[in-house]
């Protein structure tokens, strides 16, 4: 505090001139006050950022969630099917604060091995949903007549291939699909989100 | 031999030697300029009470730095704005910390802009050829209350609806133009989504231009007019001795800043602020009460209905104005000791000890009411338990069986179009219950566009149009297409 007196007392009466230069010792401490408010001043800046920076990188570790599996329900109900069962899969897809869902139709069926398979109703021809016939034991495109095997096999038709299936999985006794996109009109299977 | 021409030092490119720092100056000027701020002479020397300038600027800036980061995730409209805001409360890292910043910055910001009005008044620095300082001080005063206001809204919960709701109402009081006052402020008759996009652009582009603009002129003129320092020196031609900003003023500045940052961050760590339940205006049991930095106005104002509520309104108020702007103009003594300007400080007491007695009486009145109390209890209560609640997402567009309306079918002619319409495949391109999808327009409500004949023909022999979109003509028979027209005039 003396020196803080001191110095106001060096400097009375002195004309307000700004230019006028500071004492040597003045000047070697007004340098040592300088480095300190900027270390200090930068440490804490530096703090002040890390909740500023966090909020704006938030999105890019956020965690999606159920990386897109939807429940079909217990998997026993699906054994020794007679005929597709056709089921409504709901997509959730969250988008920072909205949330879109989707409705898909799918249909439970066995392959040809008597495996479970899920086939999307999407027809592989014009997007149009593929319905299963039951006179006719086949399913069929109400669009352009496209026609499958209740495996999903290509029968007859303009469709360039089969009913495309459905990544699955049975967790907890529970039969989980994963919805996917798939490219038509072209002769393999190719997924597109 | 003839004269040599004076010598020439050779080119030789940019001096090595010269620092970054010597190199900047030579282009900005920036040594003197600093060395004119550091070295500038306070009357009388640092002290501590002339930190709140420098705190209020400090805090302007945490303002606008908080703000820009939440504008980042929030939407200025009445169908998203709250659900932004929780979002940003409850999800994002950091979101409820800077956001509490941010609210509680505006009440620390009205603290010192009140502590520094009163500092300068009771020190009489407004005095010598300071009036333009002084001005440009009340405008920016002006300003932050407006920012307060404006920015109160944003979160559109029940708090923050119905105290605007309240105060654009009481801007329909001002006689003449109260009414049409009113209206422009909310855009309409009522507060909605308009109302959001006006606050939204007051509060983030019209008045931080102008607080800009008159900071910029507030600094530039108080460096013109100098510290005005000690009460005890002459507002024009200080004597006796000096002190320089730099160090100690500047040390002094730094650690109130620190401890207004301490402050905040304690603050929005501990006592987080609150997002109440989404403003929803059939609310008839909400009872609206403003941040306590408007509540002084507010009882001010229940004391003035009828006749005479333009003396309360505008007349008081336009006197007490009027005197706080001309007070550097009409009182032209150069005495700045508090206690020689018994006049000045008594009037100046009453009016703030008179605000806040205003405001400990608004307070005591809710709480001296038990239904009042009650109900107010019950608000924060609500706000506490919506806080609790995991964030809900948006529901959103696309095809979104969720928009979809939910038909209940009430003919079996209608349940049997519904069945056509799923089976041979209209729900796959017109989506869930004909809510329409990138692939196809939503049916709901084509019945008011078309005829049950036009639709029949269409669903037979779609034109050009429909084809090249991927619609098929589809051969149903005349039972069957009665009950799909039946089910699409159902889609309402």
């Amino acid at each position: 505090m003396s020196s803080e007196n001191n110095q106001e007392n060096e400097n009375a009466g002195l004309p307000p001139v700004p230019s006028a230069p500071p004492a040597p010792r003045d000047a070697s401490r007004r340098r040592f006050i300088g480095w300190l408010l900027g270390i200090v001043g930068a440490v804490v800046a530096v703090l002040l950022c890390i909740p500023l920076v966090r909020l704006v990188l938030y999105p890019l570790f956020a965690k999606t969630g159920e990386a897109g599996w939807s429940d079909l329900g217990p998997a026993e109900q699906y054994h020794s099917l007679a005929v597709p069962l056709r089921r409504v899969v709901k997509i959730q897809d969250i988008d920072g604060w909205r949330q879109t869902i989707s409705q898909h139709v799918v249909y439970v069926t066995e392959g040809p091995q008597g495996n479970l398979r899920v086939l999307t109703a999407v027809c592989p021809h014009l997007g149009c949903e593929v319905a299963w016939n039951p006179q006719l034991n086949e399913f069929k495109c109400p669009c352009h007549g496209g026609t499958f095997k209740a495996s999903g096999k290509y029968i007859s038709g303009p469709p360039p291939r089969g009913m495309d299936t459905l990544p699955i999985m049975v967790r907890n006794g529970r039969l989980m699909v994963r919805y996917e996109y798939f490219r038509n009109l072209v002769p393999e299977k190719e997924v597109i989100g | 031999m003839p004269d040599l021409p004076p010598r020439v030092k050779p080119f030789r490119g940019p001096e090595t030697k010269e620092s970054l720092p010597e190199w900047l100056d030579q282009r900005t000027g920036w040594k003197p300029m600093l060395h004119t701020l550091l070295n500038e002479r306070i009357p009388g020397g640092a002290r501590w009470s002339y930190v709140f300038g420098s705190g209020l600027l400090f805090i302007l800036l945490s303002q606008v730095v908080t703000g820009i980061f939440l504008a980042m995730y929030y939407v200025p409209s009445a169908d998203h704005a709250h659900t932004t805001i929780a979002y940003l409360m409850k999800v994002v890292s950091d979101g409820a910390f800077l956001r509490s910043i941010h609210s509680y910055g505006a009440s620390i910001m009205i603290i010192l802009l009140v502590v520094h009005l009163t500092q300068t008044f009771l020190f009489g620095s407004y005095k010598g050829r300071r009036e333009l300082l002084w001005l440009a001080g009340l405008v920016l005063f002006a300003l932050v209350l407006g920012m307060a206001f404006t920015g109160y809204l944003l979160p559109w919960d029940e708090r923050s609806y119905f105290a605007t709701a309240v105060g654009t109402n009481v801007m329909s009081e001002v006689p003449v133009v109260g009414q049409w006052l009113k209206l422009a402020m909310r855009g309409g008759a009522g507060m909605g989504t308009l109302t959001i996009s006006r606050f939204f652009v007051l509060h983030v582009f019209l008045l931080p231009a102008a607080l800009l603009i008159f900071v910029g002129a507030h600094l530039l003129l108080f460096q013109k007019a100098t510290p005005a320092g000690s009460p005890s020196a002459h507002p024009v031609a200080p004597r006796g001795k000096t002190g320089m900003f730099y160090p100690k003023q500047l040390v002094l500045d730094a650690a109130f800043a620190l401890l207004l940052i301490v402050i905040l961050a304690l603050l929005a760590y501990f006592v987080p602020k609150a997002l109440g339940p989404a403003a929803n205006p059939a609310d008839t049991q909400f009872i609206p009460r403003p941040e306590w930095y408007y509540r002084p106005i507010f009882q001010w104002l229940k004391y003035w209905e009828g006749p005479l509520a333009v003396v309360g309104i505008l007349v008081i108020p336009g006197i007490l104005t009027a005197l706080l702007v001309g007070l550097p103009f009409y009182d032209r003594s150069p005495e700045r000791r508090p206690w020689k300007r018994p006049v000045a400080v008594s009037v100046y007491s009453v009016v703030l000890l008179g605000l806040i007695a205003l405001g400990i009486i608004s307070y005591h009145v809710d709480n001296s009411n038990p239904a009042i109390r009650m109900q107010l209890r019950r608000q924060d209560i609500a706000e506490e338990q919506f806080m609790r609640q995991p964030f809900q997402p948006e529901m959103a567009g696309g095809t979104v069986a969720a928009t979809a309306p939910q038909t209940t079918v009430a003919s079996p002619l209608i349940a049997q179009g519904k069945q056509i319409f799923e089976t041979k495949g209209c729900v796959a391109c017109h989506g869930e219950g004909g809510a329409g999808t990138a692939m196809a327009i939503k049916l709901i409500g084509i019945s008011q566009k078309l005829s049950s004949d036009q639709l029949e023909d269409l669903v037979r022999h779609p034109n050009a149009t429909m084809t090249a979109g991927g619609m098929p003509a589809f051969p149903l028979s005349d039972d069957e297409m009665k009950a799909l027209i039946a089910y699409l005039d159902s889609l309402k």
